[in-house]
């Protein structure tokens, strides 16, 4: 095993990039994930790639549709503002059916909002995005360490898978460090005979696209595409299940909110509680399975989150609300204490 | 060892966060989870800064320390405004040569050291904050040159390797006052 070292999560997001070949990085400055665009403008050109700061984070996501027109592993990194100008880009990735890997490190919202963590863009990611009918497959790390082995996990997903893959992080997550080792598998590379890198006289012409007029090709390429993300839902899907065996209670927390909770938690245990937790990694495909079997078990659900409730809806569809759902949040950059999550326990076990 | 919460603060440019990257860094050196935080934001040029560290062989959930077992406070407003929050038995580093008045609190325990006068006293005038992790490491009795030196090349970049023996040498005056 390699050396662990101590990054920031940002830093790792960006390394890892570098580890899964990750050759064309666009950006455009914004706290707080400002740490992404800062190493990829100290390595890129060393490995002979490409850095650019874009004029604007419109510019940025369609210079990534360019590079990956081209058939290379690229990517842009922002947070919450930059990414609702970036949604038009996305939109076109995903009609176009280009693979590209989008980090956001989410901040307080709406607007420009402020610069403290958030975890209020969930609906964005997993719902919105852009205009019309398309997913993006949403990562969301606890961890440094998950920081890079998903922004990995998202470039191979995003190739698999011809979509955009993001990873939903947040201030907290991007500016803490933790120990992280760099030494993992990048395996597969994905043969692209879409893309448009010269026929060499020996093929037809490739053409990348977003626009068809005739609705009938068009229904078609939707229906495809969701077929492919049917596989998705079927194949894809991760989560982690945290002292659920005997549960009574369940915590539903996602990113740097699952931490808080975990901290609770363990408190609650301590005093004779039987809570456990449901932590989604997955965002887009949610994890619906270990609800089938908490429904059976819990008396109550408590989703952790950094908004006014985005991912209590998917929770209540999981769980076909066969048990309540309550939640437990802050919002505007506010990040939950331990102490909060506990109370929510506490009251829900009484 | 349980995990132990560290919360470093004072003004920017004091060197809070590096102070928390070395204890974090010698830390992980020694096999021990480990979490590092800032705080970030428009606040931090001139203003206060302040960092979360959590160190121990315990697994680190929430990365943000509220209740600290250590404070080390740099200035006045940060003891102001953390002195109540660290918990019952904790211990507090202060600088006394910033902060002119005495902790209220009588279930801690503190350290007054005179860091800032020390550091001009010994020709490493922005240094303080490393004479009050010498400090520190005297306390927990984990002062081992070694460890220090191995952590110190791994946090001082190469474009300020000169700085490493005036670190070193920050670290010992800490380690040698008895506060």
């Amino acid at each position: 095993m390699s050396e662990k070292v101590l990054m920031k999560g940002n830093e790792a997001i960006a390394e890892a990039a570098l580890k899964a070949g990750c050759k064309h990085y666009f950006g455009y400055p914004i706290t707080p994930q400002t740490e992404i665009a800062a190493y990829m403008a100290k390595r890129m050109p060393k490995i002979g790639g490409t850095f650019l700061q874009a004029e604007s984070e419109i510019a940025a996501i369609n210079m990534v549709y360019g590079v990956s027109s081209a058939g290379k592993r690229v990517m842009t990194s922002s947070s919450s503002p930059g990414i609702s100008l970036k949604s038009e880009g996305l939109s076109y990735l995903a009609g176009a059916d280009l693979p590209a890997l989008v980090v956001n490190v989410q901040r307080g919202g709406p607007g420009l909002g402020g610069i403290q963590p958030s975890q209020s863009d969930y609906f964005q990611a997993t719902k919105g995005g852009g205009h019309g009918d398309f997913r993006m497959i949403v990562l969301a790390p606890a961890s440094v360490s998950e920081m890079a082995h998903l922004t990995v996990k998202g470039f191979d997903l995003a190739d698999k898978y011809r979509m955009t893959a993001m990873i939903l992080a947040d201030g907290t997550l991007g500016q803490m460090m933790e120990p992280v080792s760099m030494d993992f598998d990048v395996k597969e590379t994905y043969e692209k005979p879409w893309a448009t890198d010269g026929t060499k006289g020996k093929r037809e012409k490739n053409v990348v696209n977003s626009l068809f007029l005739d609705p009938q090709t068009l229904e078609d390429k939707v229906f495809e595409r969701y077929e492919r993300y049917k596989k998705i839902e079927e194949n894809e899907t991760l989560y982690e299940n945290y002292l659920m065996n005997d549960a009574e209670i369940c915590i539903v927390a996602f990113g740097i909110s699952a931490r808080v909770s975990k901290n609770a938690i363990d408190e609650a245990r301590k005093m004779g509680v039987k809570v456990g937790m449901i932590r989604p990694i997955t965002l887009w495909p949610f994890p619906k399975k270990p609800f089938k079997d908490a429904v059976t078990k819990v008396k109550k659900i408590i989703t952790v989150e950094m908004s006014m409730g985005q991912m209590i809806e998917d929770v209540k569809l999981a769980s076909e609300c066969k048990v309540p759902v309550e939640l437990c949040n802050r919002t505007g950059g506010m990040i939950p204490t331990p102490e909060q999550v506990l109370q929510a326990i506490l009251k829900a076990n009484k | 060892m349980s995990n132990r919460n560290l919360l470093f603060s004072g003004f920017g440019g004091q060197g809070i966060l590096f102070t928390g990257k070395f204890i974090a860094y010698k830390s992980l050196l020694e096999d021990k989870n480990v979490s590092w935080l800032p705080s970030y934001g428009p606040e931090m040029r001139g203003g206060t800064a302040n960092c979360s560290v959590i160190v121990g062989d315990e697994s680190v959930g929430s990365p943000i320390v509220t209740n600290p077992d250590v404070l080390v406070a740099m200035n006045l407003p940060s003891l102001d405004k953390y002195e109540n929050a660290v918990k019952s038995n904790g211990i507090i580093f202060a600088d006394s040569s910033l902060i002119d008045k005495k902790v209220q609190r009588d279930d801690v325990t503190v350290y007054y050291i005179p860091a800032t006068a020390l550091a001009g006293e010994n020709g490493i005038p922005t240094l303080a904050n490393m004479i009050i992790a010498g400090q520190m490491l005297k306390v927990f009795n984990e002062y081992d040159e070694e460890m220090v030196e191995k952590t110190l090349k791994k946090i001082i970049s190469a474009r300020k390797a000169n700085l490493f023996d005036a670190n070193l040498k920050a670290i010992k005056i800490g380690v040698d006052f008895e506060a």
